[in-house]
């Protein structure tokens, strides 16, 4: 798919002709209509709320209908802190959302498990299970940070290509769209991580 | 000439079946030459709730729950004519009073009869 000129397609604009590609209309569509999932963790999901609610109003930018079904669910918004009795059903809706899927990691705990990162029942970050598309840090984050979130993500949105080697990752058959659900173990989570997502940072001792 | 009066019926029925089924089948062509489906084990299950569902939806419930039912109904339906009968007590003839007495009896024979027979006992 050839990108289209930038001065002819202005040119053509001013002679009242749009000119765009199915890539741009696809994306443009998606990205004005993403479907958050409608689920909250804790306190981030007041902010989430407020978000949605008339004064900071979502709907501005497309994101006002929160599904209460994963299956209908385009974003998985997820607010809070992430206890490992929480983290395996997150993966099991996260599994059960249609492609494509998209995830915000809301304010410090979704991150890293935040203030209660030492805690022995806090997953220290949803990313270590799910792929993240943008991080919010904040405890809890303001909604427009959660707007700009939002809008970083339409922008993501927006740059998916539909084809070449570089297209988006639900459009890959090789690319999973489920990912493995953690068991309870006897003192953690098993496993503690996806090892295809996360890798926890090494630290290298020098002597 | 008017047109004829089915006409906007036959109109308003095409408009009805395209407007649907033409998103659906723009997203059926879609998802043929784009999009690769990727079914799996959570995707396909029934519940969408995050728990995996435990046993079997196709259950049998005690016929005791029965009983309770109608003893329900029999307070129910007393609480239901009692209200209004108490708001217009003081304006009621003797007649009425009579009748409300007669239906409160009939009721409470209900009750007494359900509880002479053991049906308030839950058996396990």
């Amino acid at each position: 798919m050839d990108e289209i000129d930038e001065n002819l397609r202005r040119e053509l604009q001013r002679q009242g002709v749009w000119v765009t590609s199915m890539q741009e209309l696809y994306n443009w569509g998606r990205k004005n209509s993403i479907w958050p999932l409608q689920f909250g963790l804790a306190c981030c999901a007041i902010e989430m709320i407020a978000t949605a609610a008339s004064r900071y109003d979502i709907a501005r930018f497309g994101g006002e209908i929160f599904r209460p079904s994963p299956r209908q669910a385009d974003l998985m918004i997820v607010a809070g802190t992430v206890t490992k009795k929480m983290a395996p059903q997150i993966v099991r809706l996260y599994n059960q959302m249609a492609d494509p899927k998209y995830v915000i990691s809301m304010g410090a705990c979704a991150i890293s498990g935040g203030p209660f990162k030492q805690g022995y029942n806090v997953l220290k970050g949803i990313d270590r299970y799910i792929p993240v598309d943008v991080y919010i840090p904040g405890c809890p984050p303001r909604p427009e940070a959660l707007l700009h979130a939002f809008m970083e993500l339409q922008r993501k949105i927006d740059e998916q290509k539909l084809s070449g080697v570089d297209k988006a990752a639900h459009l890959k058959p090789e690319q999973p769209s489920e990912f493995p659900v953690p068991k309870f173990g006897e003192h953690d989570l098993e496993p503690p991580a996806n090892p295809d997502l996360f890798q926890p940072p090494k630290i290298e001792r020098r002597s | 000439m008017t047109p004829n009066p089915y006409l906007f019926i036959i109109i308003f029925v095409g408009v009805a079946l395209v407007f649907p089924v033409l998103p659906l089948g723009l997203a059926w062509l879609w998802r043929k030459f784009f999009q690769p489906p990727k079914p799996g084990p959570d995707k396909m299950s029934i519940y969408e709730c995050g728990v995996e569902s435990i046993g079997d939806a196709q259950i049998q419930f005690r016929s005791q729950y029965y009983l309770y039912a109608i003893i329900f109904l029999i307070f129910d339906v007393e609480a239901i004519f009692l209200v209004p009968f108490a708001v217009a007590f003081t304006g009621l003839p003797v007649g009425a009073f009579i009748a409300i007495l007669v239906f409160l009896l009939l009721l409470i024979e209900g009750l007494v009869w359900a509880w002479g027979k053991g049906c308030l006992n839950w058996y396990q």
